[in-house]
């Protein structure tokens, strides 16, 4: 990430401003991934006037980068619609797809609508194991059609390969597959509960073996050594840190209105069909809680020898019991990296125990929050540029 | 002086205020910029309609304690620079745009 945007983050920090959204149009899908943490049912999605109208809200509060993810985005019908006044509010808008549905006429009408990047969920480089994560025949060759013609359009296209124990070692042959298609590529090694709070898809987690390879990779971790270096414990600026952006420059709305700090946090903390989106951002006592966290509040992470370089997710350990607690599946992640385990996952491994499980569903009846409610530069006129 | 300049806001951009500064992204490249409060009331008053010369002199000269010549040289070397990267439409003739799409016409 470049300064800049750091910079940038730094401020919007600073003015308490919600500068990235994931904003999930829909959780119906026309694929049904082993591994999803969505159910596909409509349970009352909003309406186009209703997005239309957060749209503007979010625009209004200074949201810039813009993530419009399902669900299958191209379920909706209105989907266009919604993505043109985005790009009308002038988002920095970003896609996350399947892009089975995509044929010439949509990856036109995205790259004319100066869409930033779209992001597409590709399991293996093999046609028989993608389709059969995505247990939709045919998948595999209709997927890679939709990132050929994005592609063609000029469009920055990312093919995110989440790896589980189908596909663990397929990791290779997808860097190649983005390579040939003139796409970029990410891996995540993690399948996360499923947002009701079940767990039994964690089964499909890679094992500590299949980690330590991805993490030993050079090709994808770049400087080995470096990254798989052991922990030094956390110093005192560490132990300051925030866990991450969500809720504190970053939050997410579902299909249904509800707001919360991540995608991977659960954590209702309002409906914008109750409150104003700006009035649950700053006022919402969830985010609020959610703000006052630093790894000083961790009772276990902050005595933790990983815990200033641990990855660990504050949704993750929300959804295990309690946002300040360890993320387990990040203590996994720690072990294979370094080879020195944390003291929560001795504690597990010396008596393996599913964590409890919270009674997380996907459609919250949230009470309303009721809120609480310029000098001449040096230089005088500067831009200044990086890539993002 | 130099004779008028039409500025307009190209439509191959993603645009935010974040305090008194701007966040530009150039659609074309993914290139991030970022205007400071004087740039940034330049590029708000970018209608494409109102002459660059006319945008200095009524929303900076009257808001900044700067000479206006000094003001528009200035802000003539923003929009060209900015035009560079695509992000502005620069034209000796009125322009006519809107953000929110993509548009390679500079």
């Amino acid at each position: 990430m470049s300064s800049l945007v750091l910079e940038m983050a730094a401020k919007a920090l600073r003015l308490n401003v919600p500068l990235s959204v994931q904003l999930d149009l829909t959780y119906r899908c026309n694929e049904r991934c082993i591994h999803c943490y969505l159910d596909h049912d409509d349970h009352g999605e909003m309406n186009t006037a209703e997005i239309l109208d957060l749209l503007e809200q979010m625009a209004a509060a200074g949201v810039f980068y813009l993530t419009i993810s399902g669900g299958e985005i191209f379920m909706r019908r209105d989907f266009f619609e919604i993505l043109e006044r985005a790009r009308q509010l002038t988002f920095c808008v970003k896609l996350k797809t399947n892009a089975v549905l995509i044929r010439e006429k949509e990856a036109r009408r995205i790259g004319e609508l100066g869409v930033e990047s779209v992001q597409i969920s590709v399991y293996s480089h093999l046609p028989e194991v993608h389709d059969a994560i995505t247990k939709m025949p045919g998948s595999f060759r209709q997927t890679i059609e939709g990132v050929r013609l994005l592609v063609q359009e000029g469009l920055s296209v990312t093919l995110a390969n989440v790896l589980m124990v189908q596909n663990s070692g397929d990791y290779h042959g997808v860097r190649v597959l983005a390579k040939e298609l003139g796409a970029k590529y990410t891996v995540d090694p993690t399948i996360t509960p499923m947002m009701d709070g079940d767990r039994s898809i964690l089964n499909l987690n890679i094992d500590q073996s299949a980690l330590q390879g991805v993490f030993r990779d050079g090709t994808l971790v770049g400087n080995v050594e470096e990254f798989c270096a052991p922990p030094s414990g956390p110093d005192a600026e560490a132990l300051d840190m925030l866990p991450c952006s969500a809720g504190h420059t970053a939050c997410y709305v579902s299909p249904y209105g509800d707001v919360y700090p991540c995608v991977q946090f659960p954590l209702p903390s309002g409906n914008v069909r109750q409150t104003k989106f700006i009035d649950i951002w700053r006022d919402s006592p969830q985010l609020n809680e959610v703000r006052t966290i630093t790894l000083r509040d961790m009772p276990s992470c902050s005595q933790c020898t990983h815990g200033g370089s641990c990855t660990r997710c504050p949704g993750l350990a929300f959804m295990e019991g309690n946002m300040r607690g360890p993320s387990s599946q990040d203590c996994e992640k720690s072990f294979a990296r370094t080879g020195i385990p944390s003291e929560n996952y001795k504690k597990r491994h010396a008596s393996p125990h599913s964590p409890a499980t919270l009674n997380l569903v996907q459609i919250q009846g949230v009470q309303p929050v009721q809120p609480v409610h310029s000098g001449i530069p040096g230089k005088l006129i500067e831009g200044r540029a990086a890539t993002a | 002086m130099t004779n008028n300049q039409y500025v307009a806001r190209s439509k191959a951009i993603a645009a935010r205020a974040l305090g008194d500064e701007t966040m530009v992204m150039s659609a074309r490249n993914s290139t991030l910029f970022t205007l400071d409060e004087v740039a940034s009331v330049i590029w708000a008053a970018a209608d494409g309609v109102t002459p660059l010369q006319e945008i200095v002199r009524r929303q900076v000269c009257s808001r900044f304690d700067v000479a206006p010549d000094i003001a528009l040289q200035d802000a003539e070397a923003l929009v060209a620079n900015l035009a560079e990267h695509g992000i502005m439409l620069v034209s000796d003739q009125p322009l006519e745009t809107a953000a929110g799409a993509r548009t390679d016409a500079r």
